[in-house]
């Protein structure tokens, strides 16, 4: 009799551990951070640079910065691949909306990206599928930013923004249209 | 005295970090609801109508052809937007008018859906902007709760746009 007892306060137990740990986990996961490796090279060499051959890099997604859609260009950010919904795809931001780019192999060379939409790119040219090949990106599929590496330990940093020099946005009407507002 | 005061705080604060998860994971998992506005679901769905829309389907990825769909706008993400969903990935989307003369006919990306309104009339939807990544849905609705005489399950479309299976 007194096993029987045991047991039960030893379910019932489990069951409320389990009904607090699970959804706040779900929660953390879903609103504040994420954690994911990444494959693949197509952004060597920021991330991953020697392919997987020594484990491939996890990152610390930070997706409570993302709530209300505001990346800033050289971010790199998780987003759901719009070829594959069920797919996170890890690219740098490049460009916003109405930024004026010139694109590299995408069906017309110079592009204004359009309204709540956002140019993404991997740092690998040639070996990676971003906005080159299908377009500019909707903001409501931004997932996370990757604000650090957290593995392998002697590749512990912070991800900083930044965008290659020749990559930068030719010119930005929004920001251009203030600039003549501001000098009359 | 201050030792049970903090104790009761702080249990208190745990209960509402433990039923706010809680809630969380029922409006991202299970459903919400939805307040529609705008007149590109009549007559389906009129303006102020109250909807329930089921978030199951969307991440088993179960999210069928003639389903009213919840989405987030591809031009704004903050905006939310409800349509019928006309056409999955592959399909083959005829995107002329029913007046025009030579037909132009489209084929809906992987990944994509075509979305449109029953108001055709009366609706910016995929045939402006295109189609619209899977991931932007949202959930789809299943039931409409307000006002209570329309209570109950949505009609089927009254354009007749759904492709038919393309084998």
């Amino acid at each position: 009799m007194a096993q029987a007892g045991a047991g039960r306060r030893y379910v019932r137990a489990f069951v409320s551990g389990f009904f607090v740990a699970v959804p706040v986990t779900v929660t953390v996961l879903d609103r504040f951070a994420y954690v994911a490796r990444v494959e693949g090279a197509s952004m060597q060499p920021s991330l991953n640079p020697e392919g997987n051959v020594t484990g491939s890099d996890v990152v610390l997604l930070n997706r409570w910065s993302v709530r209300n859609y505001q990346v800033r260009r050289g971010d790199i950010v998780s987003v759901l691949s719009p070829k594959n919904p069920q797919q996170k795809i890890i690219k740098r931001v490049i460009a916003l909306e109405g930024d004026f780019i010139k694109t590299l192999g995408y069906k017309n060379r110079y592009l204004k990206v359009p309204d709540g939409h956002f140019w993404i790119e991997g740092d690998h040219h040639g070996h990676s599928l971003d906005s080159n090949s299908f377009g500019p990106v909707s903001l409501g599929l931004v997932h996370g930013r990757a604000s650090h590496i957290i593995w392998p330990p002697n590749r512990w940093q912070r991800i900083e923004p930044s965008i290659p020099p020749e990559r930068m946005p030719l010119l930005n009407w929004h920001a251009d249209a203030t600039e003549d507002e501001e000098k009359d | 005295m201050f030792r049970r005061v903090l104790g009761k705080t702080l249990g208190f604060l745990g209960y509402t970090v433990q039923y706010g998860c809680i809630a969380h994971c029922a409006f991202e998992y299970i459903g919400e609801f939805v307040a529609c506005s705008g007149p590109s679901m009549e007559p389906t769905i009129t303006s102020h109508d109250v909807v329930f829309s089921e978030r199951l389907s969307r991440h088993l990825c179960r999210i069928e052809k003639g389903d009213i769909v919840i989405a987030k706008s591809p031009f704004d993400p903050h905006m939310n937007i409800c349509k019928r969903v006309i056409g999955l990935e592959g399909d083959k989307i005829c995107t002329s008018g029913p007046s025009d003369v030579f037909k132009t006919h489209q084929y809906v990306p992987k990944g994509h859906v075509w979305l449109e309104g029953d108001n055709l009339r009366n609706s910016t939807d995929s045939r402006s902007y295109g189609p619209v990544p899977y991931a932007l849905i949202r959930g789809r609705v299943c039931l409409k709760l307000w006002p209570p005489h329309n209570f109950g399950a949505l009609n089927q479309s009254p354009t007749g746009r759904i492709v038919k299976r393309s084998d």
